[in-house]
């Protein structure tokens, strides 16, 4: 029973190991807690759940699983009316369209709808039965999960705590849709190449302990640079435009690789680069930089990123003037030749999803500039850019 | 509950959910690490300390910073010393015992009683550091390589970590502890804490206080919440002060500024956010 109790676990995702396992069948063999279903809630999940984002995760599973429902496993993540309206509206049958008509509206159907549902949640926690399909109901609503539905529904009665997994008081920590930084970190350790050059200096013991044996007891300090992160990076990030919906995951990353490194340096451009880049967004009409002057400063063993979609007009790159901003005397394309010619190691990290690449002309040409360097900003694509920049 | 009744119940001065008494017994009877992780201010380090009272064990704490080394918990080899005393002709240095430091594992692992051990804050060290400790806390023995002598645990001490969540700590660490998430007390265990804090507080002005605080609490766009050590700050201060229970509301039963607002938000943007709240409330009326 229990095994069947640790692989719903699994198929939800949540990351539980054989070693826990065992390790709640010793606590419950050695009698920890009294035998009762909340204990045991409490027991289970002190001891498979480490980190509390899985805690909704793990109570869904629990409340299915303990109430003897089979094929529960599937989870259903949070169910706004949008989507509910949609998917009635799309599996509609003709006679049902009728009976549509007669309740007058989308909404009076909701209306009417959600009047069904509290009518099966009464008779759910009643301890009939739960509710397979919308039995009696005009919307052919059949093989969605009741409990699903039951979300965001204010939650009835005292305290108990069978009630907690029912509440699913930790729906908020769930954040298995973003990258969690702590994977980017990981990745971008990659990059670290620790090496001792500079000013500060330390005690070098091994050193100072051989050298004063060899000067026959008679103290020989030697010191030694500390050890740095020598890794320097270059990034340059495409602002505004497409780039608007990208916003959110290219902050994480960066934030990311802020603490990751000692010298790091990031300009912006917009869609491609051209001759100026600039430091800060709101005062980028003010303070360009030229695109020369960053290939005088920055020596060629800095690693250049660049970070954009990719998504343009390929004459943006290609033809002189075709900046959508101003009229610049080279191409893009030249500038970015540039910059492959100065810096050896180089990326181009994509936010859109790999597959929307090949249709689009720009990504294409930018890619073959970047000498096939182009890679998506997923774990795999970060891993991938990260040796391509540590060769 | 099965554990006997030497296990932890809370204590005069620690309420302790069912849920956390029944964490603790578990980690104590198994033997396993015990991480507890939870907002700022619901008592994670207090935990450990009321552990070893209610256990009568002495209490062993480790306090991370950013700088803590794994290998600062087990030993330091302070070699400066020796060569100092080499230099003096000092008879010690012959015994490379006398230059060991132990650290506070070491001590937890020797000590002839049973102790609680406290590492605080977890979170804070390097992103490595919870990896270096693996083997440590699963199997409680580590190896002195300048002695060349295994240190075992006598007895294996109940190990409490705590962490604030800056960091996320690696699975494979995971793997070997309990996981508890303190949550934030609702209300009818936080009368219970009040009551442990502060005996013989006006009933209605303690009401009064705590529905403030929810309200100040549920207030949106709070750069830092309130917590609980907030809370007892703060009625310490209004029991100090001895307000009257009217300052609390106005006449209309209306929130206004609470008094002493200090104690309780601790930035310049939340006291502006509260005074405007509080404002355009009183314009609704």
């Amino acid at each position: 029973m229990l095994i069947d109790f640790f692989y719903s676990l699994k198929k939800a995702k949540i990351p539980v190991s054989i070693q826990e396992f065992l390790t709640l069948l010793e606590a419950l063999k050695k009698e920890v807690i009294a035998p009762s279903i909340n204990n045991f809630y409490f027991l289970s999940r002190m001891t498979l759940v480490k980190d509390e984002k899985y805690f909704d995760k793990f109570d869904k599973v629990f409340g299915a699983f303990f109430k003897g429902v089979e094929n529960l496993l599937q989870l259903y993540p949070e169910i706004s009316e949008e989507w509910l309206e949609k998917k009635f509206k799309r599996e509609l049958s003709p006679e049902e369209k009728a009976a549509l008509e007669k309740f007058g509206s989308i909404e009076e159907m909701m209306q009417r709808f959600k009047e069904l549902l509290n009518e099966q949640k009464e008779r759910h926690e009643g301890g009939t039965k739960w509710v397979g399909t919308g039995g009696g109901s005009a919307f052919g609503n059949s093989g969605y999960h009741p409990e699903g539905m039951r979300i965001g529904g204010p939650s009835a009665g005292n305290r108990t705590a069978i009630k907690v997994w029912e509440e699913r008081a930790y729906a908020d920590y769930d954040d298995s849709i973003e990258l969690g930084t702590r994977n980017i970190r990981v990745a971008l350790r990659r990059l670290r190449k620790f090496a001792r050059e500079g000013q500060d200096l330390e005690l070098d013991l091994d050193q100072t302990i051989s050298a004063t044996a060899v000067n026959a007891g008679y103290l020989d300090i030697k010191m030694r640079p500390e050890r740095h992160n020598k890794v320097k990076v270059l990034l340059l990030m495409d602002v505004g435009g497409s780039m608007d919906d990208h916003i959110k995951r290219i902050e994480e990353l960066f934030s990311a690789t802020k603490s990751e490194f000692k010298h790091l340096e990031y300009y912006y451009f917009h869609n491609c680069l051209y001759d100026y880049v600039w430091k800060n967004n709101r005062r980028r009409g003010v303070e360009k930089i030229s695109t020369l002057d960053l290939l005088r400063k920055y020596s060629s063993d800095y690693k250049l990123i660049f970070v954009g979609d990719a998504t343009m007009s390929p004459y943006e790159i290609l033809s002189p003037g075709g900046s959508v901003e101003y009229a610049n005397d080279e191409a893009g394309a030249v500038w970015l030749n540039r910059m492959m010619d100065h810096f050896s190691q180089f990326a181009w990290l994509n936010p859109e999803p790999e597959q929307v690449w090949q249709y689009r002309q720009s990504v294409g040409v930018i890619k073959d500039l970047m000498r096939g360097k182009m890679y998506p900003v997923t774990m795999q694509g970060l891993e991938k850019a990260m040796r391509e920049l540590s060769k | 509950m099965a554990v006997d009744n030497q296990g932890f119940q809370g204590s005069e001065q620690y309420v302790a959910t069912d849920d956390l008494r029944m964490a603790v017994n578990a980690a104590i009877t198994l033997q396993r690490p015990l991480l507890i992780k939870g907002e700022p201010g619901t008592g994670k380090t207090m935990l450990a300390e009321e552990v070893a009272a209610a256990l009568q064990m002495p209490l062993l704490q480790w306090h991370i910073k950013s700088t803590t080394k794994a290998q600062q918990g087990l030993y330091e080899y302070d070699a400066v010393s020796r060569l100092r005393d080499s230099q003096l002709g000092d008879a010690k240095v012959q015994d490379i015992r006398n230059y060991i430091v132990q650290g506070v594992l070491w001590q937890a692992f020797t000590s002839e009683v049973p102790t609680v051990l406290l590492i605080d804050e977890i979170d804070k060290a390097d992103i490595e550091f919870p990896n270096d400790l693996l083997r440590e806390l699963d199997r409680m023995e580590f190896y002195v390589y300048e002695t060349r002598e295994m240190i075992k645990a006598v007895h294996r001490p109940v190990v409490i970590i705590t962490s604030n969540n800056e960091k996320e700590l690696p699975d494979a660490f995971l793997r070997r502890c309990f996981f508890h998430y303190i949550n934030f007390p609702d209300p009818q265990t936080m009368m219970k804490i009040v009551e442990v804090h502060h005996p013989n507080i006006k009933e209605d002005l303690v009401t009064a206080a705590l529905h403030s605080f929810y309200e100040i609490r549920n207030l949106s766009g709070l750069k830092k919440k309130p917590s609980t050590s907030e809370l007892m700050d703060w009625l310490k201060l209004l029991i100090a002060a001895d307000i009257d229970l009217s300052e609390l509301k106005d006449a209309n039963g209306k929130p206004r500024v609470p008094p002493m607002q200090g104690a309780l938000l601790k930035n310049e943007q939340d006291i502006h956010l509260f005074d405007r709240l509080i404002f355009m409330n009183r314009q609704n009326r």
